[in-house]
């Protein structure tokens, strides 16, 4: 680090870094119930947003935010499990509707209320399973302090550019934990300028070009109708039993989520050539990661590491990485390997195995162990 | 004068009431002379919640029950009363979504809602509602309902902040009402009365509408009606700072090197100045030029058990930020130690300050006891402690600790010579000088 760089650190936790992102990135208002650990992304953002809204609780929350939505405006709230479980079905009806919105899961220790103040990566697998009928739900995970300044405002760009709910994936420790850090030098992040549709021709709302993504436009404009509708429909947004075109609009869902555009793919590779070993992590365990490959490298050791951030829907770039190496290690804090079921399934790969455990972070230590082992 | 709905036929049975409501609200909207594009029309799931289609206004059709929640989210961030936000919703929905209407009254959030009360489920086939009148029979009760049902009307106009409410039979013309409804700011309420030919009327042959409404004694009338009131004004921040707040910046006043990085644990209670401590100690080292940490562990209720904080200071990047084998703990409670204990097992040297009170577990760690209880008191434990150890080990610069302290506000009222004196340790003229905050 630069001297002058040095002499210009705060003390800052994750929570502010990602709520100073996502206020420059253009968010219009925060709208949440309180739970731990995500309290400080909701009072900095009661600071910081232009609006605020304190819910009276996370149905509420998920519904106030598609209603903002549906006006061109962009929500964001933060949560952990069990306020996100109350928001899911609302989570589809934003989903269905295609309101851009961004999702902050600060993962804690469950199954249920478990422990609060408990760090975890345990939801990555309800994620995955989030939209009924298995569409892929975006899903982005920060792994360091500079990511908590760069992912929220790139999460907000893909919600802005897909038309669809974002979730932000994080932990407690990621947010919570005070660190020196300069906000220098940082980059810069600019407003997302939103475009709507601007034609004399009918507007109609969920009517697709090339890019799969209907343009947007605000509810009460004073040009074109506008219809929002959570219900199986056709391109005027009109409820519809199983007719093609509205089967066809479901299945643009899928397909939109599915084209892997660079400028929503976010991963940090680490090649080191000759290696045989790629060890593979996100959010929380990412620092742990990094850790044990600095030490495994330093005893003369060689691995290629993958931290991944763009987590759902699996970009097929991580699997022609992971296919160049005899041995892989994924490293998550959760008990069976959530992101390690998601990509190689219940049964596993013979050259794939996990780093896993829950209620404590897991140790540069035992990830460099795995790394090590035969 | 403008059409509100489309030429097709409405999507409900014959006779439904829902046809009554869709046919009356465009003529309510007409004689307020309103433009479709400057109304918004949220729906329920339900019957009467795929009218959406009918309707040439904007459209919103989102969940069962949630429709006045969403509708909140529509009205708050339009922040104009110009702009008409209409919710139809059921008896159903009113029953599952209880919470929102509520809270909207509550807020008085500028929108009507009218619900259709058919006293039944009509979309899945006539089970009771909340709404289900004594008596009322449906394809599910075919000895009639056991309990009187809500009175909405009774339950909104007991809500502070409500704007509007009636309740009326959905027959024949009620545009006008509706149209009052609609002109009022801030939240309105109609419930519309009527009958499901399908399933009401097949399950009670012969009943009349206003026969059911008498017999579970709700009263048609307008319960509220507070005129022109104030419309609901959502705050939007101009004036906003960034939250770094570069002013806070820490200096390096005692540029240190360390060959390796420490790792050090605070365990005590709740309310005993663990937090603050550890970040004194994360400061202090910030400013001696070195990297920091600090993580805190406590139970969910603040005030009683644990508390515990890791502090590592490096020269270098700080990725983990876990101290499972710290090179200094400190333990100043029972309830810490009862946290620090496998931490302390583990350890494989480094140094264990403990209160004298308690007792160390077996360790490799080198055990240093001292009454930080008794000299400091509960509430100092933890400071008292951070400036012994710093002074023991003089792991970063005293200096640097006595600097941030002196910065904080608690050090006008904490009387520093004397702790040094408890602590067995000198207190310097120059010391003191390092407490004043240097420019
Ligand atoms: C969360 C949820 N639970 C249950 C349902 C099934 N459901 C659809 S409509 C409905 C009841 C509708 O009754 P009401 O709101 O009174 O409308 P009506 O059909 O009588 O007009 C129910 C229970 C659903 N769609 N969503
Ligand atoms: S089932 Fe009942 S409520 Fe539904 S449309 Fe038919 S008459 Fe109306
Ligand atoms: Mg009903």
């Amino acid at each position: 680090m630069e001297t002058a760089e040095k002499e210009m650190r705060l003390i800052m936790d994750g929570s502010e870094l990602i709520v100073e992102s996502v206020a420059r990135a253009g968010a219009d208002v925060f709208i949440g119930y309180p739970i731990t650990p995500a309290n400080l992304l909701y009072s900095y953002s009661q600071e910081r947003l232009p609006s605020f809204f304190a819910a009276p609780d996370e149905i509420s929350t998920l519904q106030w935010m598609c209603g903002y939505a549906t006006t061109g405006k962009f929500p964001v709230t933060a949560s952990s499990f069990p306020g996100f479980a109350l928001m899911l079905e609302s989570i589809n009806m934003a989903y269905m509707m295609e309101l851009p919105m961004l999702i902050i899961l600060v993962q804690r220790l469950g199954p249920a209320t478990g422990t609060a103040t408990c760090g975890a990566q345990g939801d990555l697998g309800l994620l995955q399973g989030a939209i009924s009928g298995g569409f892929p739900l975006p899903v982005v995970s920060i792994s360091s302090m500079k990511d908590c300044w760069e992912m929220p405002a790139k999460a907000m760009k893909m919600a802005i550019d897909l038309r669809t709910p974002v979730v932000l994936l994080t932990s407690k420790e990621e947010i919570m934990t005070l660190s020196s850090f300069s906000v220098k030098n940082l980059p810069e992040i600019n407003k997302i300028e939103r475009t709507f549709y601007n034609s004399t021709e009918t507007y109609m709302p969920y009517k697709t070009g090339a890019t799969l993504v209907p343009e947007f436009l605000p509810v009460a404009n004073t040009e074109h109708q506008v219809r929002f509708t959570a219900s199986t429909h056709d391109q005027k947004g009109i409820i519809q039993n199983t007719s093609k075109e509205a089967i066809d609009n479901t299945k643009r869902l899928e397909y939109k989520h599915r084209q892997n555009k660079t400028e929503h793919l976010f991963y940090d590779y680490d090649e080191q050539s000759g290696a045989d070993t790629l060890v593979v992590s996100y959010g929380i365990t990412s620092a742990a990661c990094r850790e044990a490959v600095n030490a495994v490298r330093a005893d003369g050791h060689k691995v290629s590491m993958l931290i991944v951030k763009t987590m759902l829907p699996v970009p097929p770039v991580y699997f022609e990485i992971m296919d160049k190496y005899k041995k892989v290690v994924i490293a998550e804090e959760n008990l069976t390997g959530q992101f390690k079921n998601i990509l190689f399934g219940e049964r596993g790969n013979k050259n794939v195995s996990g780093v896993n455990g829950i209620a404590e972070m897991i140790t540069p230590a035992r990830i460099a162990e795995a790394i090590l082992s035969k | 004068m403008k059409n509100f709905l489309t030429d097709a036929p409405l999507p409900f049975c014959k006779g439904c009431g829902h046809n009554h409501i869709a046919a009356n609200t465009e003529k309510a909207l007409q004689l307020l002379g309103y433009d479709p594009m400057n109304v918004v029309l949220v729906t329920d799931i339900g019957c009467h919640g795929i009218i959406d289609k009918s309707f040439l206004t904007h459209t919103v059709h989102g969940l069962h029950g949630r429709s006045v929640a969403l509708a909140t989210g529509v009205s708050a961030a339009l922040n104009n009363p110009d702009k008409k936000v209409i919710v139809f919703i059921g008896d159903g929905g009113a029953t599952i979504g209880m919470q929102h209407l509520i809270d909207a009254a509550h807020n008085g959030f500028n929108m009507t809602v009218v619900i259709h009360n058919n006293f039944l489920y009509g979309m899945t086939g006539g089970q009771p509602s909340e709404f289900t009148p004594f008596g009322f029979k449906t394809p599910y009760l075919p000895d009639g309902g056991k309990k009187t049902g809500y009175d909405i009307c009774k339950l909104i106009s007991a809500v502070d902040g409500v704007s509007y409410v009636s309740r009326l039979e959905g027959i024949s013309d009620f545009s006008k009402e509706l149209a009052e409804a609609f002109s009022r700011k801030g939240f309105s309420l109609v419930e519309v009365m009527e009958i499901c030919p399908s399933y009401g009327v097949k399950a009670n042959p012969g009943m009349k509408l206003s026969k059911v409404v008498e017999s579970a004694g709700l009263k048609i009338e307008k319960f509220v009606d507070r005129g022109e009131t104030e419309a609901y004004q959502t705050t939007v921040k101009t004036d906003l700072k960034s939250l770094f707040h570069e002013e806070d910046a820490i200096k390096t006043l005692f540029p240190t090197q360390l060959e390796k990085p420490i790792r050090m644990m605070l365990c005590g209670s709740a309310g005993e100045g663990v937090q603050a401590a550890a970040e004194f100690l994360l400061k202090a080292g910030i400013t001696s030029g070195l990297n920091g940490t600090k993580k805190g562990s406590y139970p969910v209720t603040v005030g009683v058990g644990f508390s515990a904080a890791e502090v590592i200071l490096s020269s270098d990047e700080i990725l983990y930020t876990g101290s499972p084998n710290p090179d200094v703990m400190c333990v100043t409670s029972a309830d810490g130690l009862e946290y620090a204990r496998k931490t302390i097992a583990n350890m494989k040297g480094g140094k264990l300050f403990i209160d004298s009170t308690l007792t160390a577990p077996e360790t490799k760690a080198e055990v240093i006891y001292f009454p930080f209880r008794e000299r400091g008191g509960a509430k100092n434990s933890s400071l008292y402690m951070i400036f012994y150890f710093l002074k023991t080990t003089g792991m970063i610069p005293m200096d640097a600790l006595l600097h941030v302290f002196g910065e904080n506000k608690i050090a006008k009222k904490f009387d520093l010579p004397k702790m040094f004196e408890l602590l067995n340790e000198p207190y310097t003229e120059e010391m003191s000088d390092k407490t004043k905050t240097i420019a």
